[in-house]
């Protein structure tokens, strides 16, 4: 078995009185692309955002269970969220710059942690803007506007920014789904390179791309996971019979 | 560490800042009455101050302030609201549509002691009202409008476009739809701003200071409506700062009283519609 | 035959509901023009009323004299000192209100649990609906006397320094900076609460605290929001008259924190009354002056709604 970056153990979910994760075990493993599949609705988000704490945001929702991350439970009391959250960093659906310049949003997390050399800043902002493949578009354009980019470079600017606090884990909650083909293209080209040095978890509801893209898969149905393999056996012989029905488009 | 203590220190100085605006109330409203409460009293309601009496009261001020409020409102609801509607219902795309609202804007933003000046010009001097209720009125009926075109707006745009389209497409003509279906609906926001319409004329001073007068006595018995609203008429408001100026101290805090009383009042009144409304709008 | 009448009494039915919609019509275009007819007149009335003392006393002996004298018997006009005390004063007022303002906003959108939102929120809304003459009035109760004992122990024994017993500048800021705070208040929190979610989560995903979220990104993203309030409040501050004429003192004076002040509105305020001839038509020019002011504020003001308006998209 390779290496384990995040285990959850009885991982369960409550939304006020809503059952929203059932019983989930998965172990995820570093330096892969892990994806999240299934329909609307099935849980996969949640279970993404359970990863960097991101549900404590919602008053009404209780966790039970534990989730390891290199064999650390992060819902143990004396958790510091902004530390864990440095290393488990989480890119959106929609692309969020922030309304300030380019350089400011990708300089804007290492600043929080601390850092104000302006040369090490300018070394983390080519890093990071290199990192997600967009440095050769803003790199003459630093100080303008970050919401003068186009979606799909947006997208690429919240994956720098993201990158900019030097993450272990990067969470990406359905990164292409508000963008054209071209741009989704990139992105997922982006996720092979950023494997290397990440450990990547994605969310999609696109199975073509997590096909594409991913080492293991996970399918999810109402809360449940119904099936984690490599992506490989999910897709060509896949155990469940649910499973085969949602990757051959009988529903969801 | 460091920055725990910095938002630690931060977060203390927005509480800080959120009790502040509520100890200020407190303090307000517990100072007003500890000093007024004891100037209440029924002749200080129901009489007219007179030396010759010898009774400090006013109910003068009263009368003349309800006068003041039925007399604005008199004019400025059918013209706000018809504004309102013209601006929601019938003007479309119109390019004046920006004008309006621009000048609708300005008339909000104007301070209160310049419509006293224009007021007093106009109304009173070239118009010929001089001091006198009238001259008043008509100088609020100015300042309370944007109120009451932009509470009436915001309400008959709350109305769904069903409500529009399904009328229309029974048949029904503009106004016979605004008439029947729209008003009713967007009634409790009118009401909202007619109600806090009453709050800025009861609390009005520096526009009525030169329009309305100062005079603080009861309608003489068998004088029509007509002959009281073209005398000058001081409100509580005007009769509060009167007093002050000449150091009545006590009859200042009871009127503060008063005024306070009705502040509160007002606001409990418009809580409890817009509460209705927005829980109706979220269900 | 029948059919016919039927016909026509249907017919003038018809023509007497459109009658009704065109009269409907019309009278609602009257009352929405009422609000542009309003604007004109009011800034017609004020420059015909304010103009001539400019020419009759002179626009320099106006406006950059410092010398107030309207009753002596060589009069003097100089309004300068008014206008700066008008101007110092609403910039201090700013000052010390905004921080406060934008704080409780903070608090209101952001930090506080929903029990104690249910105090703050109404607090601040009555504060908004207390008349200003009962501003004026706890000023001059509260206010003046603290200033007093200040005053006597700051400028103990100065030979220069007027007694003011509490009228003064200082005392007048903090009233309009208290009565500026439930427009600053109410506008920054909308405009916290209309920012979308994810820019707080995406802050938050980061690492950042709740607090470095709400300085570094929020306020700055709501800055259109912010700069709006702070415009109103300028708007209020400038244009406040009742609650400061008493507490501000009487005389004019270079705006000093410790001196007795007027402001372009408790000059008009406490002069009107009895002025007469060239001293009247004088505080007219300081009506067209305090006018000039709030048209300025109206034009900046929707110059930053344009702005943030297009800067959304």
């Amino acid at each position: 078995m390779d290496n384990i970056k995040i285990k959850t153990e009885k991982l369960n979910l409550y939304y006020g009185g809503n059952h929203a994760l059932r019983d989930i075990d998965m172990s995820i493993r570093a330096n892969a692309v892990t994806a999240f599949i299934g329909p609307s609705g099935c849980g996969k988000s949640t279970f993404l955002k359970t990863l960097n704490r991101m549900n404590d945001l919602i008053d009404s929702v209780k966790i039970e269970g534990r989730v390891l991350l290199d064999g650390e439970d992060i819902y143990a009391p004396k958790v510091d969220t902004t530390l864990l959250r440095k290393r488990v960093g989480m890119v959106f659906q929609q692309p969020n710059p922030f309304p300030m310049s380019i350089y400011d949003n990708i300089a804007y997390g290492p600043r929080i942690h601390g850092i104000r050399k302006r040369a090490e800043l300018d070394g983390i902002v080519e890093r990071s803007l290199r990192g997600a493949a967009i440095w050769n578009e803003v790199k003459d354009r630093l100080h303008k506007p970050a919401l003068g980019l186009s979606g799909g470079q947006q997208q690429r600017l919240c994956i720098a920014r993201a990158l900019a606090v030097e993450p272990e884990v990067l969470l990406m909650d359905e990164p292409t789904s508000a963008l054209d083909p071209i741009s989704t293209l990139k992105v997922e080209e982006l996720m092979g390179e950023l494997k290397k040095d990440y450990t990547v978890v994605v969310v999609t509801h696109n199975m073509q791309q997590a096909a594409r893209v991913s080492d293991d898969a996970a399918f999810f149905l109402v809360g449940e996971v119904i099936e984690f393999d490599s992506t490989i056996n999910l897709f060509s012989r896949p155990r469940d019979k649910r499973t085969e029905d949602y990757i051959t488009g009988r529903f969801g | 560490m460091n920055r725990k203590w910095k938002d630690g220190l931060l977060l203390g100085l927005i509480y800080l800042a959120a009790a502040f605006s509520v100890l200020l109330l407190a303090g307000i409203l517990g100072y007003v009455f500890a000093r007024g409460i004891s100037a209440i009293s029924l002749s200080f309601l129901t009489t007219v101050t007179s030396a010759l009496k010898g009774t400090t009261g006013i109910a003068g001020n009263i009368v003349n302030t309800l006068y003041m409020i039925a007399l604005t409102l008199l004019i400025a609801t059918p013209v706000g609201i018809g504004s309102a509607i013209w601006l929601n219902e019938y003007a479309g795309k119109s390019r004046w549509v920006r004008l309006i609202e621009f000048t609708t804007e300005t008339l909000a933003g104007i301070p209160s002691i310049i419509y006293g000046l224009f007021g007093m010009v106009f109304f009173g001097t070239v118009l010929h009202f001089g001091y006198s209720i009238l001259t008043g009125a008509f100088t609020l009926t100015l300042m309370i409008l944007p109120l009451i075109t932009r509470n009436t707006q915001e309400a008959l745009r709350a109305v769904p476009d069903a409500y529009r389209t399904g009328a229309i497409g029974m048949g029904a003509a503009r106004w016979y739809m605004i008439r029947t279906i729209l008003l009713p609906s967007a009634m409790p926001g009118i009401v909202t701003g007619v109600i806090l319409a009453v709050g800025r004329i009861v609390g009005e001073s520096a526009a009525l200071l030169f329009t309305a007068g100062s005079g603080y006595l009861l309608p003489k018995p068998g004088t029509g409506f007509l002959h009281k609203i073209l005398e000058s008429g001081g409100t509580l408001a005007i009769q509060l700062y009167l007093s002050m100026s000449k150091a009545q101290y006590d009859v200042a805090f009871g009127i503060a009283v008063v005024l306070l009383g009705i502040v509160l009042l007002i606001n409990l009144t418009t809580r409890l519609l817009t509460g209705r409304t927005d829980a109706a709008s979220r269900g | 035959m029948r059919q016919t009448y039927a016909n026509v009494t249907h017919k003038m039915k018809r023509k007497s509901v459109c009658a009704v919609e065109t009269a409907a019509q019309m009278i609602f275009t009257v009352c929405a023009f009422f609000a542009v007819i309003a604007v004109a007149s009011i800034t017609l009335y004020m420059i015909a009323s304010g103009v001539p003392a400019l020419w009759k006393v002179g626009v320099r002996e106006i406006l950059f004299s410092t010398v107030w004298r309207p009753t002596a018997e060589e009069p003097s006009f100089g309004i300068l000192y008014i206008i700066l005390t008008s101007i110092v004063g609403t910039a201090s007022a700013i000052l010390l209100g905004v921080p406060i303002a934008l704080l409780t906003a903070v608090f209101l959108a952001e930090v506080a649990p929903r029990r104690l939102a249910a105090v703050v929120k109404p607090a601040v809304e009555l504060l908004a609906g207390i008349p200003s003459v009962i501003y004026g009035l706890l000023g001059i109760m509260i206010l003046n006397p603290l200033m007093y004992k200040w005053e006597q122990a700051i400028f103990r024994g100065s030979e220069t320094h007027q007694f003011t017993g509490g009228a003064n500048l200082l005392s007048a800021v903090i009233v309009l900076a208290i009565m500026i705070l439930p427009t600053v208040i109410n506008i920054s929190e909308s405009s916290l609460r209309a920012l979308p979610p994810q820019l707080k989560a995406s802050s938050l995903a980061l690492g950042a605290s709740h607090v470095q979220t709400i300085f570094r990104v929020l306020i700055p993203a709501a800055k259109p929001g912010i700069v709006t309030a702070i415009v109103l409040g300028v708007g209020r501050a400038i244009g406040e008259a009742m609650a400061i004429s008493l507490v501000s003192g009487s005389s004019v004076n270079l705006p000093l924190p410790f001196s007795s002040v007027r402001f372009l509105t408790t000059a008009i305020v406490s002069e009107m009354g009895y002025a007469s001839g060239t001293h009247r038509q004088v505080l007219f020019t300081i009506g067209l002056v305090l006018f000039a002011f709030i048209m300025i504020v109206n034009v900046l003001l929707s110059a930053v709604l344009k702005k943030g308006e297009s800067g959304h998209e």
